[in-house]
């Protein structure tokens, strides 16, 4: 056979393979949308979820999910931001860094059960934080951290050796360097990072049942006192977030259109992730561009 | 004359292995001098040693003397960063940075502590224009620096060293990856600078050591062979390999 047949033959089998991933998600995000979305309301979006009776929405849920979203942000973003560019740029290569990585490695692939369980015995108990938004949040950082800190040292290692002799030769110091000419580069690579573990923590459950709680607490929205317990800003209430919502209605769920709130349930998580996703990357570009001066 | 840069018994070692083998060069104030060699002679490697790239190499180690200002730049006294402001460099491929025109050669101003902005916008303006390229982007200063052709990039990162007003500035093949309209903008701009700054520059092209420099130094395996001006190392080289390899015979 000449190279000519071959080449054919290997650009439709690629192009197959693609298209049945393609024709996989579309239908997976196509049956969750078309069955969840007409449930979808303003009323849904916004009331409390009831828990015998239908009718009930996932307002509170949302909420939840969205604040335990940026709490883990805050506090993973810096802690992997600064592990990423000292791995990258300070860590000498030996067994010592050599470790660390490895144990990065093996972070991350454990499962989020694990983690889970791991935070409810060390925070919840041990450390008597309750079932709550912080214990969720922390065991959220150490399911997100290794990952985070992964692809950000990844970000920062495409931008080429030559930006950073640049950097160096010029006379400034390495942290200038890092700050000034690394970082900006970086960005976007880890923007895109922040965007994919943020997905990550918003459709994550199984970490979140044992830290975060099964039980959401009515909230009051005109209470802003983070101290008062019905307040959506406390984060030492427990938490029900949009994905154990999902979650629990499968298995446990009592109220009499529970099919029809975890569809709807799951349509907005999915929409969720995607406008996140969306929106982060516009930013994320338009940023780019502004210390770029690129078009 | 004065010398500004000093290498006496300079010795560098990859590990185990030497790879300059007691080099002694001096570099006459506010002149050009031209390193010459064939691939894999040290040039470049010298060259790295005299701003300290060559720190950033794991396993290096270095001996011998090089002294800037009778200064001893491998002293544990010596501060890297204040050196590599006192000596730049511009690297064989054109590396601006990914900003604006403006902002790459602003940036080592501002970082340098200069918050006059009229200062700046003036310093700008002359490095781009002592680097030849100030009529070609003085509309599109705002516009990034990637985006010019790679003989203007690398006029670009001239000015951007320029500006930050070293004494020395070291050249690694500045113009192998230009085309010869581009190369020869680079080389007239060096002569019309070389008044204010001393320029070291590594080059393969034969030609443009004789166009340029006052004085150029032959290396070969890790040695230097032969230096002297360079009217005189191409009319009347004293050793036999200079002359063997001006003619072609090898590199």
């Amino acid at each position: 056979m000449n190279a000519k047949i071959i080449d054919k033959i290997a650009t439709a089998i690629i192009s197959l393979l693609v298209g049945v991933v393609v024709l996989i998600l579309v239908a997976l995000i196509g049956y969750i949308l078309f069955t969840g979305l007409p449930h979808v309301s303003w009323h849904f979006l916004t009331s409390p979820s009831q828990a015998f009776l239908s009718g009930g929405g996932i307002g509170d849920q949302l909420f939840n999910s969205f604040y335990l979203l940026i709490l883990t942000l805050l506090i993973s973003f810096p802690i992997a931001l600064g592990a990423g560019i000292y791995l990258f740029e300070y860590a000498p290569k030996n067994w010592v860094t050599n470790t660390i990585r490895v144990a990065i490695e093996v972070l991350s692939s454990l499962p989020s059960v694990v983690v889970g369980l791991f935070g409810f015995l060390l925070f919840v108990v041990e450390f008597q934080l309750g079932f709550s938004i912080l214990s969720g949040a922390i065991a959220l950082t150490f399911f997100n951290l290794p990952l985070l800190t992964r692809s950000i040292e990844t970000s920062l290692s495409s931008v080429p050796k030559l930006q950073r002799e640049a950097g160096l030769a010029l006379g400034f110091s390495r942290w200038q360097t890092v700050l000034g000419v690394i970082f900006p580069e970086a960005l976007p690579g880890i923007l895109t990072a922040i965007i994919l573990s943020a997905g990550r923590i918003f459709g994550e459950a199984a970490a979140l049942i044992y830290t975060a709680g099964q039980s959401a607490p009515v909230l009051n929205f005109a209470n802003w006192n983070p101290f008062s317990p019905t307040s959506p800003l406390n984060f030492m209430r427990p938490a029900e977030t949009l994905a154990v919502h999902i979650w629990k209605i499968n298995s446990e769920g009592i109220m009499p259109d529970a099919s029809a709130v975890s569809a709807g349930a799951s349509a907005v998580l999915i929409l969720a992730v995607l406008i996140f996703n969306v929106s982060a990357r516009w930013l994320g570009n338009r940023i780019y561009r502004k210390v770029t001066a690129s078009k | 004359m004065a010398n500004v840069m000093t290498a006496r018994n300079l010795r560098l070692y990859y590990g185990k292995h030497e790879a300059l083998h007691g080099i002694d060069l001096d570099f006459p104030k506010q002149k050009i001098t031209a390193l010459i060699g064939p691939s894999g002679s040290g040039k470049s490697t010298f060259l790295r040693c005299m701003n300290r790239m060559n720190d950033l190499v794991a396993g290096v180690t270095i001996t011998g003397s090089l002294k800037l200002d009778n200064k001893d730049i491998y002293s544990p006294k010596t501060d890297v960063v204040d050196l590599r402001k006192r000596v730049g460099m511009v690297f064989q491929q054109p590396n601006p940075f990914p900003f604006s025109v403006f902002d790459n050669v602003a940036f080592g101003l501002r970082l340098a502590g200069i918050k006059d902005r009229a200062l700046i916008q003036e310093r700008v303006e002359t490095s781009l224009k002592q680097a030849a390229v100030w009529d070609e982007v003085k509309d599109k200063l705002n516009e990034n620096a990637l985006a010019f052709s790679g003989g203007q990039q690398q006029r670009i990162c001239i000015a951007r060293v320029l500006a930050v007003q070293p004494e020395i500035i070291l050249m690694d093949e500045p113009t192998s990856a230009l085309d010869p309209v581009s190369a020869g903008k680079i080389e007239d701009l060096l002569l019309s600078i070389q008044d204010k700054f001393t320029i070291a520059i590594v080059t393969h092209n034969m030609q443009q050591a004789s166009r340029i420099s006052d004085q150029t130094a032959f290396f070969l395996d890790g040695k230097l062979v032969e230096v002297g001006s360079t009217k005189q190392l191409f009319m009347a080289p004293q050793k036999e390999e200079t002359s063997d390899y001006l003619n072609g015979k090898f590199g």
